[in-house]
């Protein structure tokens, strides 16, 4: 492709004037191909993938035979399927455990960054490493801080004298340390977008609120917060559409503790996302018919929620 | 501010000043909480497995890190797994920069039939989650044969709405209409306007962009777990997570050690581009 913008058509001189009438595609062909190889991968990896999902989702396939149409059957099964309400469940408690104490330790730490003027790209550095670091890794060292029988958290328990808890063996457990797992990789990140939202509030206002006797809860309230809604908004939606699709840190997490598969979420499959779900039925079961459904049914969730979440947040800033 | 306003009213310097390590106590404690995991991996990686499974638990690090790295290096292809792991990281970058930047340039200062219609279907995209095309996309590439390749890594990744929204937005202001306009009656043509006047421009940006991709494609993990079938020529998340697989109840010393050193290219990484990173992040969310 480079090689063929080497030698552009004498043309290119005149691509502002547009009084010269042209053959259209003559004329803007070099800018066609400049921006075509992401529309071209788009087509072969996202948009044939994505309407042959939905045709999938309407047969019976296993991959390998041939396919067998099943018309509506599969999306009938799925509003029947207990393990993917399951799943549902699993993936909308995790988030809002997650997602609560998140925004708030995260609003918490961007003002008290704004007002600290000394270490402050110090302070940013330290937040946002948890961020870059490979789900992986994290959630292995994760896996050992919870672990029942040397697990850190059980061991400082123990000395206040409370009875261990198998946290990856219990519904709830399960739930607390991956949502912790997912709280302590995004606080920072969140924060530092927080602050940057911070900073473009004017000082004036905050010098306006104190002359009129504001205390700082009261400043909070009634100018930080209202004035930070458009950031707040943003921080929300992307972490529904994130969290909603988590994979990774249950996975890892959980893949020791269930003898049937490694996307299996833990014992009763009570860490099992809708994302985890999806794998176990398409490359697990080898079920590509049903795990196209699947894939569809997550996407619905995904997109009402988020709408609800932006709903929610939008009203009240007409209050 | 309260800081500055301290310091001009001496009365209240006291109260200020309480007030103001108080805060930084209190952030010094959510660093520590950040850092806490890499302390307890480093602490892991230096012990056996007889001494992590004793009580009390060890706080402080051990002598037996170099037992452990031998034993990880016997248990799985540690370098030949980074080595991909460098390989897909380092390729989709560079595509990225390059094919993004072009489009990026394409969307910001030119005109053509269809740009906004063009440039709509770009914003589409970005909300298609993955798993939507994840089957389609592991047949289509079984049928192509890359399936267990790097290629099934590299190739779907290898330019991406977000980067052209992004460095789009960047390259509109960054660019001077009047720079283009000049170069354009020295004569230059589309690419070497691209090359020799967008590109020195917008570096910070390709920076961000650059640096954003490497971590984003170096963590990445769901696919590759999918995709690799070849369990002898995986990523080195991959291996990492065969490991916890396989040893991950047994040696955990050996287990963490693998995640301790996944995560220092990353570090050395992130510690050269960390200004650029938060400093960008911040102003795309405000944008």
């Amino acid at each position: 492709m480079a090689t063929a913008l080497d030698k552009p058509p004498a043309a290119v001189d005149s691509s502002s004037a547009s009084s010269r009438p042209k053959n259209g595609f003559r004329k803007y062909w070099h800018l066609y191909a400049a921006i075509s190889p992401f529309y071209l991968l788009f087509l072969c990896f996202g948009l044939i993938p994505v309407g042959f999902s939905f045709y999938l989702s309407l047969h019976r396939w296993d991959g390998l035979g041939s396919m067998e149409w099943a018309g509506l059957s599969q999306y009938k099964y799925l509003l029947s399927d207990t393990d993917f309400w399951n799943s549902i469940g699993n993936t909308l408690i995790i988030w809002a455990l997650a997602t609560f104490p998140m925004i708030f330790l995260a609003m918490i730490t961007a003002v008290m960054l704004n007002s600290a003027v000394r270490f402050k790209n110090v302070y940013r550095f330290a937040y946002f490493l948890p961020n870059v670091t490979s789900v992986v890794a994290i959630a292995i060292v994760f896996g050992s801080v919870f672990s029942t029988n040397f697990g850190l958290v059980n061991a400082l328990l123990q000395a206040v004298g409370i009875d261990q808890i198998a946290w990856l063996n219990t519904p709830w457990g399960i739930k607390i340390a991956i949502a912790t797992l997912m709280t302590w990789q995004w606080t920072g990140y969140n924060a530092i977008i927080f602050l940057a939202g911070l900073q473009t509030i004017p000082s004036e206002v905050y010098e306006a609120a104190r002359m009129d006797g504001a205390g700082p809860v009261q400043t909070f309230f009634r100018i930080t917060l209202p004035m930070m809604r458009p950031v707040l908004l943003f921080v929300l939606v992307i972490s529904t559409v994130t969290g909603l699709q988590s994979f990774s840190e249950p996975q890892v997490l959980l893949q020791n503790t269930s003898n049937d598969s490694t996307f299996a979420g833990g014992p009763g499959h009570s860490g099992q996302t809708m994302v985890l779900y999806f794998f176990q039925q398409t490359f697990d079961n080898n079920d590509f018919g049903y795990g196209a459904a699947v894939a569809w049914g997550i996407f619905l969730v995904v997109i009402i929620f988020s709408i609800v979440n932006w709903r929610l947040v939008q009203r009240r800033g007409e209050d | 501010m309260a800081f500055l306003q301290g310091t001009r009213r001496p009365k209240a310097i006291r109260g200020t000043r309480k007030r103001g390590i108080a805060l930084h106590v209190s952030l010094i404690l959510g660093v520590l909480l950040s850092a806490f995991p890499f302390y307890w991996a480093v602490i892991m990686s230096t012990h056996t497995s007889s001494e992590i499974f004793s009580y009390p638990p060890k706080l402080l690090p051990g002598t037996h890190f170099l037992e452990n790295v031998r034993s990880l290096f016997d248990n799985i292809d540690f370098f030949g797994s980074m080595f991909n792991s460098v390989l897909v990281a380092g390729s989709v970058t560079f595509l990225v920069l390059f094919f993004d930047s072009l489009a990026a340039f394409v969307f910001a200062k030119f005109q053509f039939p269809g740009k906004n219609v063009l440039f709509a279907l770009l914003m589409v995209i970005f909300m298609v989650p993955a798993q939507l095309a994840a089957i389609p996309q592991f047949v289509i590439m079984a049928k192509l044969g890359w399936i267990g390749s790097m290629t099934a890594l590299i190739v779907p990744a290898a330019a991406n709405a977000f980067g052209i929204f992004w460095m789009r937005q960047y390259m509109k202001s960054a660019i001077h209409d009047e720079l283009l306009d000049a170069s354009r009656i020295d004569g230059a043509n589309f690419l070497r306007q691209y090359w020799h006047v967008a590109l020195p421009v917008v570096r910070p940006g390709l920076a961000f962009l650059g640096i954003f991709t490497f971590m984003g494609q170096w963590n990445d993990y769901a696919w590759p777990l999918i995709a690799l079938t070849n369990p002898n020529n995986v990523t080195l998340q991959v291996a990492l997570s065969q490991l916890n697989g396989t040893h991950g109840t047994t040696d955990y010393g050996m287990v963490m050690t693998g995640a301790l050193l996944a995560l220092v290219p990353l570090l050395i990484v992130f510690a050269v581009g960390a200004k650029q990173i938060i400093g960008d992040l911040g102003k795309g969310a405000i944008r």
